[in-house]
């Protein structure tokens, strides 16, 4: 039997506490712990992460791009959600 | 450079394609948006960024060979690690490359059957053999160097994942370039025989290295699309004029001798260097360089060697699998 294709997982790394994890880029593995260990030799070499996530790549859920405008056009509308669409008095001061 | 093989000539199969995606596409590459994997590209921009980041791929990978063959030959403890980090990282170059090239539809393991197949090229450069401890000086300095002017306009390539990962290798480079110029400078520092092996490396590495931005560009027959997709940022000849223009001093500094008996400097400031051998590069490239079986061999045993591991691991893995869903059902 020939060997299957070997699973993508995505990597994700804290850089340092207070940062969110961050994608950084993906790598072939047959399971989560040789995943770990593989993220753990490609992309912290320098001292780049405190924590790493690895995830299948099979499991994200993307939004399609040809769909973007339908998807975010509620965003772009509505201007009264930014700070900036409500005049306040200069005379007040910063608010 | 690492990509000299995509200088043949292709189908063109953008007749056929929706021309107001084409022109929609051609509108966010001129306005600089980056393309990412899932957008709509045309046909041709796939085939030809998958030929090109697997190429680097390829030869960031083959690139260990060379430089291996010196890790248990290291003068002393300091250059052995250094060394060894540096194998090391053209090691995880490949493996960024491989997984840009991946978001294009193929998968690892075509990519690499491809390379070991014959059907995928790498650099010409790793073809030539390191007869010397000044050669592992030699290709820090001056291979990495040109692989550096050659991709830090990669950093702003038009494919997201392809500039990523360029922006990821130009960070660990540098290292790579240094170490090496630090050997040569210890070298030439050094006894009379020492500077000579110094001389003598640089003598056989100079005309491959200016051969690895390939062709001239009247005779490149890629470059007119990529440039026009923002894959290209500069032409080979362009940067090609750089990378001597940077390299002139530091070889004077050495005090090493370009071998080059024609070369000399313009009024305008940049060194012109003499006509290269293109008939060398083209049977390099064609498979008959120096080194090109013994690298193959090399590749392809390693691939069959490491056969029983992949095997094992997709074995205890499947087998884990089963016993999760077996519990699971209980």
């Amino acid at each position: 039997m020939a060997t299957p294709n070997t699973p993508l997982w995505e990597v994700f790394i804290r850089s340092r506490n207070g940062l969110a994890h961050k994608h950084v880029g993906s790598l072939h593995a047959s399971d989560a712990t040789m995943a770990l260990q593989a993220a753990r030799d490609i992309y912290t070499r320098r001292g780049e992460g405190l924590s790493i996530w690895v995830v299948p790549s099979s499991a994200i859920t993307a939004s399609d791009p040809a769909e973007k405008a339908m998807m975010f056009e509620p965003a772009e509308s509505k201007i009264y959600r930014h700070p900036t669409f409500y005049e306040v008095p200069e005379e007040v001061g910063h608010m | 450079m690492y990509t000299q093989a995509l200088n043949t000539a292709e189908t063109d199969d953008r007749g056929l394609e929706d021309a107001a995606k084409a022109a929609q596409f051609q509108a966010r590459i001129d306005a600089e948006e980056r393309i990412e994997p899932n957008d709509w590209m045309p046909a041709a921009y796939r085939k030809t960024l998958t030929r090109q980041i697997s190429q680097h791929a390829h030869s960031e990978v083959v690139g260990m060979l060379p430089e291996g063959n010196w890790i248990t030959r290291a003068p002393t403890l300091r250059r052995k690690a250094a060394l060894l980090a540096k194998v090391q990282d053209e090691c995880g170059h490949g493996l960024y490359l491989y997984a840009a090239a991946e978001t294009l539809g193929s998968s690892r393991e075509e990519l690499v059957d491809a390379m070991l197949a014959g059907k995928a090229k790498y650099s010409s450069i790793f073809n030539y053999p390191t007869l010397t401890w000044a050669d592992i000086g030699t290709i820090g300095w001056l291979v990495d160097g040109a692989a550096i002017m050659n991709q830090i306009p990669l950093c702003r390539c038009s494919y997201g994942p392809y500039a990523r990962a360029m922006i990821r290798v130009c960070k660990e480079e540098s290292f790579h370039q240094r170490q090496g110029y630090e050997i040569m400078l210890t070298l030439c520092r050094g006894s009379d025989e020492q500077k000579a092996m110094a001389q003598d490396s640089l003598n056989r590495w100079w005309w491959p290295v200016l051969m690895m931005f390939g062709p001239p560009d009247a005779t490149s027959q890629h470059s007119d699309t990529s440039t026009k997709w923002k894959i290209k940022r500069f032409s080979n000849d362009e940067l090609r004029q750089k990378f001597v223009d940077a390299t002139v001093p530091q070889a004077q500094y050495l005090g090493l001798t370009i071998p080059d008996p024609g070369m000399k400097r313009d009024a305008d400031g940049h060194w012109r260097y003499s006509e290269i051998d293109w008939a060398e590069f083209k049977q390099v490239l064609a498979g008959n360089g120096p080194c090109n079986r013994d690298r193959m061999a090399a590749r392809r045993k390693a691939h069959e060697d490491g056969a029983w591991v992949r095997e094992a691991a997709a074995a205890y893995a499947a087998k884990r699998a089963q016993r999760q869903t077996a519990q699971a059902a209980e």
